[in-house]
Formats: C-alpha cells, structure tokens, sequence
C-alpha cells in the first residue's frame, strides 16, 4: 500500500528540516525523505556525532549552529527516512512521489511535496578535470565533516567563492597542508560591485570581515596567486602536474597530487524540470531556479521549493524559506487561516530579506570567469560519455540545433548523471555559438528516473497500488 | 591522497577493497575510504577506459561508482562501508550478472 502523508519533504537539510519542524507544529503529517545517512544537508552534514568535538571546533561557528536545528528536527515527531532517492515525482491534487531505498522502490502519496534539495557545486570543466587527483572543494570538505579525512599531502585550491577560502582555513587548522591558492575570481570586481556594497555591510558585516580576514590570513601563509584565468591538468591515470594562466599573462605549471576546484554553487532543478514547473534565469547566479511565490510555491500546483533550490541563499536563508513554505502548507490543508498565515510569516519575511542582503553582492563579486561557463575545445564537457567541447560545437550549423539535438547526435547528457555534470556547459556553448541567450537555449528536458532505478527495485514497486 | 586526522579514533571494521582486506573507519563512505587507499580511483570508464576517483561526493556526478557486494555501479559516495563488505573497482562495462 502506498503511503498517505499531508506533506512529503525531500532532503533533511535547513529548508527541510525547518519545514518539517513548522509543519509538525500545525500538526501536518509530515514525512522527510533523504539521500545521506543523518539529517542536516551538505552545511551541517553528520553535525550529530561531531557536535562539540574538535572536528565541529575547526569546521567553524557556522557549521556548529546546525546541532540545534537538527536536535529541534528530531524531536519534531516528523516521520524521516535517511538514504533514500526520489527518482519520480507527479503533481496535481494529489501529489506522488517515488522512492528507492534498502533496494526497493515504494511510491508515497502527498497533500503537499516540498523539494528541499538544495544546490550543486557547479560545474567547471577545464582539460584534466576528470583526472583521479581533481575533485572539487565541497568534495573536500565534506569528506572532513563525515569521515573525519584530510589531503595526506599539500593541495592546491583553485576557485572563486567563499568556500574554498573557508575549506583552505578548515584545512591549515586541521594540520594540513596549502601548496597554493589559485584565486580565479577575475581582476575588477571590487570597482564592479561597489554599488552593491552597502546593502551587504548592513546586513551581514560580521561575514564580509569574516571573509577580508580569511583572505589575509592565507595570503600570509600559502602561495596565493590572483586572477588566474585559465587551469588545464595533466598526468598519466592520476594528476600530476596544474599548468595556470593568470590574467595578465603569467604562466606556470607545478607539480601536484591533488587539486581541489570551486566555481559556486547551482540549484538543483532536476525534480522540478521533470515536473515541468516554470523556471526563470538568474543573472546574478547564472543558473536556473524554479519560478515561486511569496512562499515557495511553483507553477505546478502544491509542489513547493525552499532552501538553495529556490536560489542560492545560504542556511539562514534556506531555514526561512523552509518555514514560509511549511506555513502555506498548513494554510493549505486548514490548519491555520489564510490571515494566520500571513501574521505568522511576516517575521520570518523580514529577517529573510536581511539574511540575503549580502546576496546581491557576493553573487557578483564572485561571478565565475568566462572560461567556466566555455571551456576550451579539448575539455571534457559530459563526464559520462565523454563528449568534449569540439564535439559540441561540430554539431552547431544552419539548424542551430537545441541541447537535446545536440544530446541525441552526441550522447552528452545521455550517462548515469543525466546532464547535471554537463547541462550548463551544452547551453552555454550553444548559446555562444548561435548568438542566443542561454535562458533562451534552456537544458536538456528532463524525464524520469531522476536517479538510476534497478528492475531489481522496481518490482518491489505495488503495481495495483500504482495504477490505482 | 587522503588520510584520517590524527584526533580520529573511530571503531573500525574490515573491509575486502579488490579480494584484499583493509581496514574500514565505521559511518564512513565506501568512496572516502577509496580515497584513502595508495590506489584513490575507483572506476575505469565504459568509454575510453580512463581511471576515474570520487569527484563531487555528494550523489550528483556519478564518478564514484563500483561494485559493491555484487552490485555494479553503486554510487559509493552514498554507501557507508559495513563490517565484511565487498567492494571491488568497476572495469568499464559494468556486467548484468555478477
């Protein structure tokens, strides 16, 4: 028999888990679903078992807020299912969602789904980036917050963002060890941003100093090299040397074992392009994001998005959004009045607005390089299939071919990440290539399974409950 | 390419990694554990047969796979590791059949 709950929520980080807290105070049956083994997304992962050890000390303030919020979760009396995937997801009065978990499949039917799936490091092709020795920083850092690991060598760090400055931090106090910092955030983006300056110091002073005296602090201990440009990878079946052009010509190549890289964060759209809601282009963020509602609802009905799903706005902002939406839910299903709501929500709606002050700013100072967005020819765009940049391109004549021709003549899209890996990139070169916008390009379309299913699984699935 | 921090005195358990024993930190992932060994990659691709190791550890690219107890094309980044089990690096076209 298929499940019944007034609110199916999927992913157990801050928009999820503060939804289902909100929610199970107005007394909603509520169900979490997540991929990962214990509560708290990728911010706050395994935050139970290092609350208060040396490990949450050197992960930072932040990182250590998530223990109440996942205490305050726990004890909400949500029903929450660690290690599970959503692979098919259905709109309409009555939602339906479908799982796999323990190697079987199961469907759940919904009053409400809210998608609390959070974000992507994005993707930054350059040549060598599928070399064993390449990962990226959030990689990085999530194997020290869940297995307690560390590079056994000097790495390199090349990005743009505030998170390899803070995983570069977490590294040195952890005993590690920085062979060199290749900062690609391009030259003029102070003079650029200014404007949105204010609004940022105001909102969020504490964290732009925070950010100033990370920057000094690895300037004085590691090689720190600005304005990098370019980055390709080389060796033999592993990493084993970083060649790096910087803006104003510089050109180096060092040895090294292993190269850590960030770009920024997307979205994660894949459910809600399956379902077909309505998506808007950020420029700021240069990504998709679902379009919603004052709440967090999408074009589809009772299908809602909070937390860096909704555009990247970091684990305040994704709390917030997880609590607004989780109150129209309610509304929804009568447990509050519609003016309860409202009265409920204008608090949360006011120390939202500051929590994204900094956005404007951070988004812009930050925004990657060019060469992110269109790697040269030789790189590697689809991880999967392997279809590199010239191989996209050879497709580009008289018909302007859209990412699914380009998907069909190439395979680039077609591998076990179905395009997360490769999505932007196809858009991008198209767009370039073909004097269009990449709004305008758009992304693969994408249809079900959202994650690999075995046949295994799916017999597991009731078919009469199915059809039914 | 990595090792654990000093501090860390997790209970561990035993693992097969390609027929050969190793010594496994209990909660972690199959794929940490991977990046732990003097050989970090996991895969060799069904394409061209390049190496491949973990790339984003958080379930989105795919990178990680390999077979687990049987089962080829496991996503090893979301697979904490458990006493006995099997993990061998997948060669290319993952097999129907064990």
């Amino acid at each position: 028999m298929s499940r019944h709950v007034d609110l199916l929520i999927v992913g157990a980080g801050p928009a999820g888990m503060s939804a289902a807290i909100v929610a199970k105070r107005h007394g909603l049956r509520v169900l979490v679903v997540d991929e990962q083994p214990s509560p708290g997304g990728q911010i706050w992962r395994n935050i139970e078992n290092l609350a208060g050890t040396p490990r949450a000390g050197l992960l930072g303030k932040a990182y250590g807020e998530g223990a109440a919020v996942v205490g305050r979760f726990r004890a909400s009396g949500a029903d929450y299912e660690p290690g599970t995937q959503l692979w098919h997801v259905e709109a309409g009065a009555g939602a339906r969602a479908f799982l796999r978990r323990d190697g079987a499949a199961s469907s759940v039917r919904a009053g409400c789904v809210l998608l609390a799936t959070g974000a992507q490091e994005r993707p930054a092709p350059f040549p060598g980036w599928t070399l064993p020795g390449v990962m990226t920083v959030g990689a990085a850092q999530i194997v020290l917050k869940s297995s307690g690991q560390i590079p056994s060598g000097p790495v390199w760090i090349a990005g743009c963002g505030p998170l390899p400055l803070l995983y570069a931090m977490q590294l040195l106090q952890a005993g590690g060890m920085v062979a060199g910092f290749l900062d690609t955030t391009p030259p003029g983006r102070s003079r650029e941003v200014i404007a949105a300056l204010p609004a940022a110091l105001l909102g969020a002073p504490g964290d732009l100093l925070k950010g100033l005296s990370w920057i000094a602090r690895l300037r004085r201990h590691v090689p720190y090299i600005r304005h990098v440009a370019a980055i390709e990878a080389t060796g033999e079946g592993g990493l084993e040397n970083i060649r790096y052009v910087t803006a104003d010509g510089r050109d180096a190549t060092v040895e090294a074992r292993l190269l850590l890289v960030h770009e920024g964060l997307v979205p994660t759209i894949h459910p809600t392009l399956a379902l077909g809601c309505r998506h808007v282009w950020n420029t700021d963020q240069d990504s998709f994001a679902p379009a919603l509602d004052g709440w967090g609802e999408t074009s589809e009905q009772n299908v809602f998005v909070a937390g860096d799903g909704a555009g990247i706005g970091g684990a305040r902002a994704a709390c917030l959004r997880g609590e607004l939406a989780a109150l129209r839910i309610a509304a929804k299903a009568g447990r509050l009045s519609e003016a309860e709501a409202e009265a409920l929500a204008l608090p949360v709606r006011s120390r939202l607005a500051r929590a994204l002050s900094p956005r404007r700013f951070l988004d812009r100072y930050y925004r990657p390089r060019p060469a992110v967005f269109i790697p040269p020819d030789q790189t590697i765009a689809c991880r999967c299939e392997e279809v590199r940049v010239a191989a996209i391109r050879e497709q580009i004549g008289a018909s302007r071919p859209g990412p699914n021709q380009v998907k069909a003549f190439t395979r680039a899209g077609m591998g076990p990440c179905q395009g997360r890996q490769c999505g932007y990139t196809v858009a991008h070169v198209l767009a370039a290539a073909e004097g269009r916008s990449v709004p305008d390009v758009g992304l693969y379309r994408v249809r079900p399974p959202l994650k690999p299913v075995t046949l295994g699984e799916l017999a597991a699935l009731d078919t009469m409950d199915a059809l039914s | 390419m990595f090792r654990t921090l000093d501090q860390e005195t997790g209970e561990t358990l035993t693992v097969h990694v390609d027929g050969r024993p190793v010594a496994a930190i209990a909660d972690e992932s199959v794929a940490a554990l991977l990046l732990r060994q003097a050989a970090p990659w996991c895969r060799t691709t069904p394409v061209s047969g390049a190496l491949r190791a973990p790339y984003c550890m958080m379930g989105v690219c795919f990178d990680c796979l390999a077979v687990v107890d049987g089962v080829p094309s496991v996503q090893t980044c979301l697979t904490p590791v458990r006493e006995g089990m099997r993990i061998e690096r997948q060669q290319g076209r993952p097999d129907v059949t064990p």
